[in-house]
């Protein structure tokens, strides 16, 4: 048992030293900020096979493993570079077309995304299907050699500067829910497509939704057969889980630690409250927990298995431990911990931003209710819910408002 | 990254698990439950055939000089079988005391029995119900001759030995409190079993009246050491509350698959996977934690202390929460003595009580946390 690199992988993480080296300061740091900058990187990056290390060299990869992939993230992480605003390109829309694309569409879209030279976002959920995804209500009807589609998608990060979509939607719903729906890929660009920032209740915007009125698609940027629009949308969804990196914390337990330390109470410093510190352990074990379930999960890929489940509890963990843990540093803080101004606030305000941060996460790529019964199904294999939307045509589903 | 045991280490707890699935059923549980038996001795007999008892105990000494990994092991495969047997006792708190402060000549004469089975030694501390601490211990220890009562000790009624920690002076700080190795059938020594919630394991009063001990470590030092052997017992105990919350999560999965409520399977209920989800999350943070531990122990890292914090407070959360919604699941018939979901609870409260409480654990965390901080 130890925390070392293999030889072939200190050797690899040697030669991405030596590269990043080499490149990643060709970037003047004052301009890592804009999509620009990123397509810049990118370039560099595809062009020595780092922008896409487990994709087999066919199509432009580096046919390296996943342990590869995790050495150059952990190496990139110490560089101040351009966001990396691909990853739904590279890592969900462009392996599902490797599975399930026709041979022109992988010669028109695979490169133009490897390089940067597109963007993809991803045009799934809608205001009514979210964690029930299956549930989209945008409609395509055939006309002639094209596709007619009309409808609501939200949730669309990049949306405002991607160029193509992937994107489901159902073509017939008198056929059961999971039945009638069909796969496309979509210019942004095309005539009646309308994209508007959504803003957040912490006050940012860091998705849009997208309106589709009359959104004219040929039918050759179809994926898949008609009504087999389910099965390409799984392959995309399997990726989503590799490709959504950490959801990095700006503040955590030893943060909250500091501001114990510095916080008085009635009796002393907070530091010394024994409810004060039962929380800090509490916190303190479920990030220590999810560290290490990290290295067990990066041991297996290290010896070229697939890890176990455990790694599923990351999210379902983090994500309310974050809520919890903002709002605890926010109680130290008493009256002032309303106050969200960053000239005022320790750590900048970072606290307050977390807790109007955190109900997202909560429910981004896959709420917590969801993702407990992913454990219990998949994990535990315990049953599915007992379902009343199977073997009933879409349209005769009830919708409630 | 090599962060997971070897193959060997997997195939000793392989081994492990099938010998307590033969010899350490949950009917012999139930002997010592029902029974006056202190422990099942043939299960012991057993185990030490195995070696397990000489597991960390040099080859110089009678033992198979294996490590802490090998050990953490057995001890995942001891609590998910709840094996009532002296081991952590004798094992993790004696045999982890001797190694860490005793004498050349002491290690010579307690080594090998203890890796034989033909000693079992305990760490006794407690003196009531309040934690040991130096300014509530009262147990004396002068011109050789200790004083006073230790209760609960661990399998005091088993145990030939005992390390107890004593009072060398008059003061209240930790340089007050020393060891004293106590041969437990000689004489001075009385003993008496105590009523517990889990007489699965057993647990003794043992009253000292003037009987002869030799000191283990130096004086004024016992404090220190006593620090150090509940970190490395603690990484150890977590592994056994690691191993009994696995069994909870897969008694609560078998029956919440097997009983039917409503016309389905009550396993197909959200609240109660998301119960089982629950205690699937509290399990694996746990066990990553618990390995970290291991790591540390097996290094002797410097952050030990923390890391043997970690890994008692995740695991002692995990199993004690296990082991109610185990019942829970069971509804009315986990209720029952039948039913055998009293004996994880039972335990699961041995364990996180028996190298001191939760609470005070999850304070010693902290405090290694703000040295770390302070550094």
């Amino acid at each position: 048992m130890d925390f070392e690199d293999t030889p072939e992988e200190a050797a690899y993480r040697a030669q991405v030293r030596e590269w990043l080296e080499k490149n990643a300061l060709t970037i003047p740091p004052a301009t890592r900020v804009g999509v620009t900058e990123s397509k810049a990187w990118q370039k560099i990056k595809a062009a020595a096979g780092y922008a896409a290390i487990t994709w087999p060299k066919e199509y432009g990869g580096m046919g390296g493993t996943s342990m590869q992939n995790v050495i150059y993230g952990q190496e990139e992480a110490n560089y101040n570079l351009p966001g990396n605003v691909f990853l739904i390109g590279t890592g969900m829309a462009m392996p599902m077309l490797m599975v399930h694309g026709t041979p022109e569409q992988k010669s028109r879209y695979i490169q133009p995304a490897l390089y940067g030279d597109e963007i993809w976002c991803q045009l799934f959920s809608e205001p009514g299907a979210g964690s029930d995804l299956a549930g989209i209500r945008t409609r395509a009807e055939r006309d002639g050699d094209d596709w007619i589609v009309n409808g609501h998608k939200i949730w669309t990060s990049g949306g405002h500067y991607s160029d193509w979509a992937i994107l489901v939607t159902r073509s017939d719903p008198g056929l059961a829910k999971h039945k009638g729906l069909t796969f496309f890929l979509v210019d942004m660009k095309t005539p009646g497509i309308r994209v508007d920032r959504i803003k957040q209740i912490s006050g940012q915007s860091h998705f849009n939704e997208v309106f589709l009125e009359n959104v004219r698609i040929p039918d050759k940027n179809r994926v898949g057969a008609a009504g087999e629009g389910w099965k390409v949308a799984l392959t995309v969804l399997m990726n989503e889980r590799s490709a959504v990196g950490n959801i990095g914390m700006n503040v955590g337990v030893d943060e909250l630690i500091q501001i114990a330390r510095d916080a008085e109470l009635i009796d002393g410093p907070a530091i010394h409250n024994a409810a004060v510190r039962e929380k800090i352990a509490d916190w303190h074990v479920q990030t220590q927990g999810l560290k290490y379930i990290r290295f067990r999960s990066l041991t297996a890929l290290s010896k070229g298995i697939t890890p176990g489940p455990e790694s599923s509890i990351t999210k379902a963990v983090s994500a309310p431990r974050r809520q919890d843990l903002a709002a605890f540093a926010m109680e130290l803080m008493d009256m002032g911990g309303i106050i969200q101004d960053r000239q005022i606030v320790p750590y900048r305000a970072a606290f307050a931003d977390d807790w109007l941060y955190a109900p997202g996460i909560r429910i981004a790529g896959g709420t917590d209710e969801i993702l407990k019964n992913i454990i219990a199904e998949r994990v535990l294999k315990l049953p599915g819910d007992v379902r009343v939307d199977t073997g009933v045509a879409f349209s005769d589903l009830p919708t409630g408002r | 990254m090599n962060f997971d045991f070897s193959d060997d280490q997997k195939l000793l707890k392989d081994q492990a698990q099938r010998f307590l699935n033969d010899k350490s059923s949950l009917k012999v549980v139930r002997r010592i439950l029902d029974t006056d038996e202190t422990h099942a001795s043939e299960v012991w007999k057993g185990i030490v055939e195995l070696g397990w008892t000489g597991t960390t105990i040099p080859e110089a000494y009678g033992g198979i000089g294996l490590g802490h990994l090998e050990l953490c092991m057995i001890a995942e495969e001891l609590g998910r079988s709840l094996a009532p047997v002296p081991f952590s006792s004798s094992v993790y708190l004696a045999t982890e005391a001797l190694l860490l402060a005793g004498s050349e000549a002491q290690k010579q004469k307690y080594m090998p029995p203890l890796a034989a089975g033909e000693m079992i030694g305990t760490l006794a501390l407690s003196e009531s119900t309040q934690a040991a601490t130096p300014r509530t211990m009262k147990v004396s220890f002068d011109g050789g001759k200790v004083k006073g009562v230790k209760m609960p000790v661990p399998d005091g009624d088993v145990a030939n030995f005992a390390v107890v920690a004593v009072k060398t002076g008059s003061g209240t700080d930790e340089k007050s409190v020393s060891l004293a190795i106590v041969d437990l059938t000689g004489p001075g020594v009385t003993r008496a079993p105590l009523r517990t919630l889990d007489p699965t394991r057993n647990l003794s009063n043992v009253t000292f009246d003037n009987a002869p001990g030799e000191l283990l470590g130096a004086q004024g030092g016992g404090w220190a050491i006593v620090q150090k052997v509940l970190d490395h017992a603690a990484v150890l105990v977590a592994f056994e509350q690691v191993g009994g919350a696995d069994a909870c999560l897969n008694m609560a999965k078998e029956y919440a698959l097997n009983r039917y409520a409503f016309g389905r399977p009550i396993a197909s209920f959200q609240a109660i996977k998301h119960k089982l989800a629950d205690m699937y999350i509290k399990n694996e943070l746990a066990r990553s934690n618990s390995y970290y531990g291991a790591w540390a122990l097996s290094t002797g890292a410097p952050d030990l202390a923390a890391a043997a914090a970690g890994c008692r407070v995740a695991a002692t959360e995990a199993f004690n929460f296990a082991a109610k919604e185990n019942i829970q699941t069971h509804g009315g018939m986990g209720f029952t003595w039948e039913f055998d979901c009293h004996l994880y609870y039972r335990r699961a409260k041995w364990l996180s009580l028996s190298l001191g409480s939760h609470l005070s654990w999850k304070d010693k965390l902290v405090s290694e946390l703000e040295k770390r901080n302070a550094a």
